[in-house]
């Protein structure tokens, strides 16, 4: 019987093609139609040509984003992803204690990006907070308000207790896929821990390490709510990243070619960035 | 329209993409393409290699404004080169 050739389908796609369209085609479209104007007002506005992207390319300020950017988003990936797979091989497997460990471990998940901000904001306060107490107790005048080493250590900290859940659960669901015989041999072999870890755990990690990785980096790299109401970017512009100097130039100066130059610029590096991740994902799966 | 601010080199553009877009589908229709190995690394069919001809031309153009100030149509140019190099070889 030969295979009938039917693209209909195609067409069920125009509803989402559409959507598309209006929430990002035609939105980007206008982003890039501003990159190159100097817009005052809807009717009055210039061709500046390259003139925004030169700026932005060399922007000291933005440079500085950038790096810092980098820095905490694999500063966080390289402590949530180890801490995401210990904790998930301590967590229980069976009975009750399993299902409570599910719920408490996934309770920092639920909450709000902003309330994670205010929450931290609180918990590091000297007067107020636990943190900010513990820390005055133990002798070390913490301030992440006026010191940039420890509004950096409050972001990473807020970051990892707020994110770390989500590669655990990742991470216990991987574990619960493997097949109970792969222990029996191992246990028939006299493996150490180690050696179960190493070569029966962490192997059969590897797809859900990589969605844990892309989703923490891309979540990571677009970092605003919390950073802007635990620290606003401060003190100074210590942890003021991507995301935050873009709107400050956008909304706060109503630079709008600049921003919109900038955006395209922190469009292309995520869009790179993804790709990257994807077709190692793809090219793994294909090699198995 | 009026809101979005059309200027007539980004209408240009879009119009270049869309029409890079159409032609590919156009192509494809006719021969479908055949996932192979060239010099990128990677398994890559057509579109693959449009995809990393356009963004690595995206980067080769904010380079040259970052870097330097000679006129992009070099620039361009270059890309162009780079694509039917990618496209051929890749």
């Amino acid at each position: 019987m030969t295979k009938v050739e039917n693209n209909k389908a195609w067409w069920l796609v125009l509803p989402v093609f559409l959507i598309v369209a209006f929430s990002a085609i035609i939105p980007l479209m206008t982003v890039v139609n501003y990159s190159v104007q100097d817009i005052f007002d809807p009717y009055t506005r210039y061709f500046v040509g390259t003139e925004w992207f030169k700026q932005v390319m060399t922007d000291s300020r933005l440079h500085d984003a950038l790096i810092r950017q980098f820095i905490y988003s694999f500063t966080i990936l390289a402590i949530e992803i180890p801490l995401g797979i210990a904790v998930a091989l301590m967590m229980p497997t069976k009975g009750r204690g399993a299902s409570l460990a599910l719920i408490l471990v996934a309770i920092p998940l639920l909450i709000p990006w902003n309330v994670v901000g205010t929450i931290w904001q609180i918990f590091g306060r000297a007067d107020i907070g636990l943190f900010g107490a513990m820390m005055a107790e133990l002798g070390i005048n913490y301030n992440y308000a006026s010191e940039p080493m420890h509004a950096w250590l409050t972001v990473v900290l807020m970051d990892v207790w707020h994110w770390t859940p989500l590669v655990a659960l990742l991470c216990y669901s991987g574990l619960r896929a493997i097949p109970e015989v792969y222990y029996q041999a191992a246990r028939i072999d006299k493996a150490s821990r180690w050696a179960v870890f190493r070569y029966i755990q962490l192997p059969k990690l590897t797809n859900v390490l990589i969605i844990g990785v892309l989703l923490r980096f891309m979540d990571s790299f677009m970092i605003y709510t919390e950073p802007f109401v635990l620290t606003g970017g401060g003190p100074g512009t210590s942890t003021t990243f991507l995301s935050q100097s873009l709107v400050q130039q956008a909304i706060g100066q109503f630079d709008l070619g600049p921003a919109a130059a900038f955006s395209l610029v922190y469009f292309l590096i995520i869009l790179l960035v993804c790709w990257v991740f994807y077709t190692t994902i793809m090219n793994m799966q294909k090699d198995k | 329209m009026a809101w979005m601010s059309w200027t007539l080199p980004t209408a240009a553009f879009f119009a270049g993409i869309a029409l890079i877009l159409v032609a590919m589908t156009t192509w494809q229709v006719i021969s479908p393409s055949v996932e192979r190995r060239g010099f990128l690394p990677l398994d890559t069919t057509r579109g693959d290699r449009l995809f990393i001809g356009l963004l690595t031309s995206a980067f080769i153009h904010l380079g040259f404004v970052a870097l330097s100030d000679v006129s992009l149509y070099v620039a361009t140019a270059l890309c162009v080169v780079w694509m039917i190099i990618l496209m051929r070889w890749g």
